[in-house]
């Protein structure tokens, strides 16, 4: 019973904090076809801005909610940033070309962010525990709980209602539906495809850097910590579905969900059981689990 | 199939380029700098697969898959068969490798565009998961490889680079023969239409499927050598996916023009990186992805353009 408790905890936490991140990564597929491996240097810029400012702010009990705003405008300005830069410079220049060059350019940007951490932040790794410090633990159902980890299941799934409100329910997510569906139709009914291509890519951005700013306070933010985090947004994309939110939802749970039960049970499948999921999903799916239905064209 | 091949011009610049190389590394430069030829020229034989499958439109980002269990399995027959002999290791690189892609081949032949990509960078990631766990092989910290030897004779450093030398000239005369047979040169079309391809006969899927062993047998090669000339083997520097990310970035740099071209490209790349780490060890990377971006937008043809636009040789077309 113990143990199913501080697996399912476990599972949950990291099934919140992966679901941030790769809700970025699945929109920016949905949108624009584009598969974004700069998206970890998103996530490691995000972790770090956060890391400075939380140390910078102190540990101060004036300052608790000086931490979170923190957090947000971190995740706000990496992402306006970059993806501005991003999207407007490089990304909209390729839009014609093979969708796999479009891949490796996102690889090189991925190379060029992660050094660029190097020379504004310097190698040693940060650890800016104060806000996960500041909220204590709490003892749910014979386990002891970090109450910042559990606000981080909270931030996911009012993320999630925000982005599920946003497209089924405003103007401007039946604008994007019907982008996605088809460009060149969207064009010709006069929808600024231009734009929403800059914007969608900004948000997706905003999301990575959400995911890693706050994650930040719980771990030792260090140089080459994203390699990992960009290869498992992957699999859970992959296996939820490319371009697909309750995709990325249900791929976020079934990853978290078994790499806690891996890590407590056989740790030396830990790495190997979520790829080989991500394998079988697709040899026998290889649309994904929940992928939105493709229009047929003639 | 093998016809004539020495009269072909491009084997013939192939080889002299592969003779140039040899000699100036281990008669001319200094150490370190044949090195660099050396880890290219072995490289190469990695990056020559990929071309291949990319002249389909096929883009594996896990070819580190057989790149890994090239090296791996070096270092397996060596530390339980004792096996050091360089011309064993390498063939148990091939065989190794083109059995993982003769089976894996049945079910990613099936596959196009990002989601063989992705496929195949799943299957990479399954062999990463394995080994950076499994304590008998070392976790990540990897294995060592003791030197090279050669009917029982340590052949050295410089032997090694000849031997590299020799494998290279083997691969570039099959792989000029493969890509002009019949075989190959349904490469290109399989890429325009497939199902036009079907109609005149010919299976779609059991061509890709043999040349996805063939393309999984040079990266096995490429890592089995890489494992003898570096002396060590781990799975960070092997299998994760960013090495098949820098295979496939040195792909696109060297272009798809020329069998010669991944070879070119490989060396290219490692001085690259040799000269970034020495002289900006904080921003190696950032040079690195700055050259792919500026490969992509200034020259797509990649290297191998700027030779062609010099060449000497060139026919006049008639």
């Amino acid at each position: 019973m113990q143990f199913l408790t501080t697996v399912l905890f476990d599972g949950l936490i990291y099934a919140s904090y992966l679901f941030i991140v790769s809700l970025g990564l699945t929109i920016t597929f949905g949108v624009m076809k584009i598969l974004n491996v700069a998206h970890g240097g998103f996530f490691a810029w995000g972790a770090y801005l956060a890391s400075i400012s939380i140390i910078y702010l102190g540990d101060n009990e004036y300052n608790s909610y000086f931490y979170y705003f923190a957090i947000f405008f971190s995740a706000i300005i990496v992402g306006l940033f970059f993806g501005y830069i991003i999207e407007r410079f490089i990304l909209r220049k390729m839009y014609n070309e093979d969708i796999h060059l479009i891949v490796l350019a996102t690889f090189g940007l991925f190379w060029i962010l992660e050094d660029l951490i190097l020379h504004v932040f310097g190698v040693d790794p940060l650890m800016p525990y104060y806000p996960a410090m500041e909220l204590g633990g709490i003892e749910i159902a014979g386990i002891f709980q970090g109450v910042y980890s559990l606000t981080l299941a909270a931030l996911a799934i009012i993320v999630a209602f925000i982005c599920w409100y946003f497209l089924k329910k405003t103007k401007w997510g039946k604008l994007l539906q019907s982008v996605i569906f088809d460009r060149e139709v969207s064009v010709s009914m006069g929808i600024n495809v231009t734009n929403v291509y800059l914007i969608t890519f900004i948000i997706g951005g905003m999301l990575g850097a959400l995911g890693g700013a706050y994650i930040a306070p719980t771990i030792s933010v260090s140089p080459g910590f994203a390699i990992d985090v960009v290869v498992m947004s992957f699999a859970v994309v992959v296996i939820g579905g490319m371009g697909s939110v309750p995709g990325a939802l249900i791929g976020s749970l079934i990853v978290g969900l078994v790499r806690a039960f891996a890590v407590h049970q056989a740790p030396i499948l830990e790495l190997f059981i979520i790829y080989a999921i991500m394998a079988i999903v697709l040899i026998l799916k290889p649309e994904g689990l929940f992928a939105p239905p493709k229009p047929r064209k003639i | 199939m093998f016809k004539g091949v020495f009269k072909e011009q491009a084997v013939q610049v192939g080889i002299g380029f592969v003779f140039v190389i040899v000699l100036l590394g281990t008669f001319v430069l200094p150490e370190w700098m044949s090195n660099n030829f050396m880890y290219g020229l072995s490289r190469g034989l990695a990056v020559l697969g990929l071309m291949i499958l990319w002249r389909t439109n096929l883009v594996s980002f896990g070819h580190a898959l057989y790149y890994g269990v090239g090296a791996y399995s070096v270092a397996i027959a060596q530390k339980y068969l004792g096996v050091t002999d360089i011309f064993l290791r390498v063939v148990i690189a091939i065989i190794a490798a083109g059995l993982l892609g003769y089976v894996l081949g049945f079910i990613l032949r099936k596959y196009r565009e990002i989601f063989f990509a992705m496929l195949s960078l799943a299957f990479s990631m399954v062999l990463y998961g394995l080994l950076a766990k499994a304590e008998f092989l070392g976790s990540t910290d990897g294995m060592s490889i003791s030197p090279s030897t050669l009917f029982g004779l340590e052949i050295g450093r410089f032997g090694l680079f000849y031997f590299i030398g020799l494998i290279v000239i083997i691969s570039l005369i099959f792989a000029h023969c493969y890509l002009r047979s019949s075989l190959g040169h349904l490469t290109t079309a399989i890429s325009d239409n497939e199902i036009r391809v079907e109609y005149l006969g010919y299976s779609v899927q059991k061509a890709i499927h043999i040349k996805y062993i063939i393309s999984a047998c040079l990266a096995g090669g490429a890592g089995g050598l890489m494992a003898a000339s570096l002396g060590q083997v781990d799975p960070d520097s092997m299998v994760l996916w960013s090495v098949s990310g820098e295979l496939v970035f040195v792909t696109i740099m060297a272009g798809l023009g020329n069998i010669l071209a991944p070879f070119i490209g490989a060396i290219f790349f490692e001085f690259i990186r040799t000269y970034a780490y020495e002289f900006a060890p904080q921003a190696w990377q950032m040079i690195i992805g700055g050259t792919l971006l500026a490969i992509i937008f200034f020259l797509p043809g990649g290297l191998w353009s700027l030779f062609e636009k010099i060449n000497p040789f060139k026919k006049e077309k008639k």
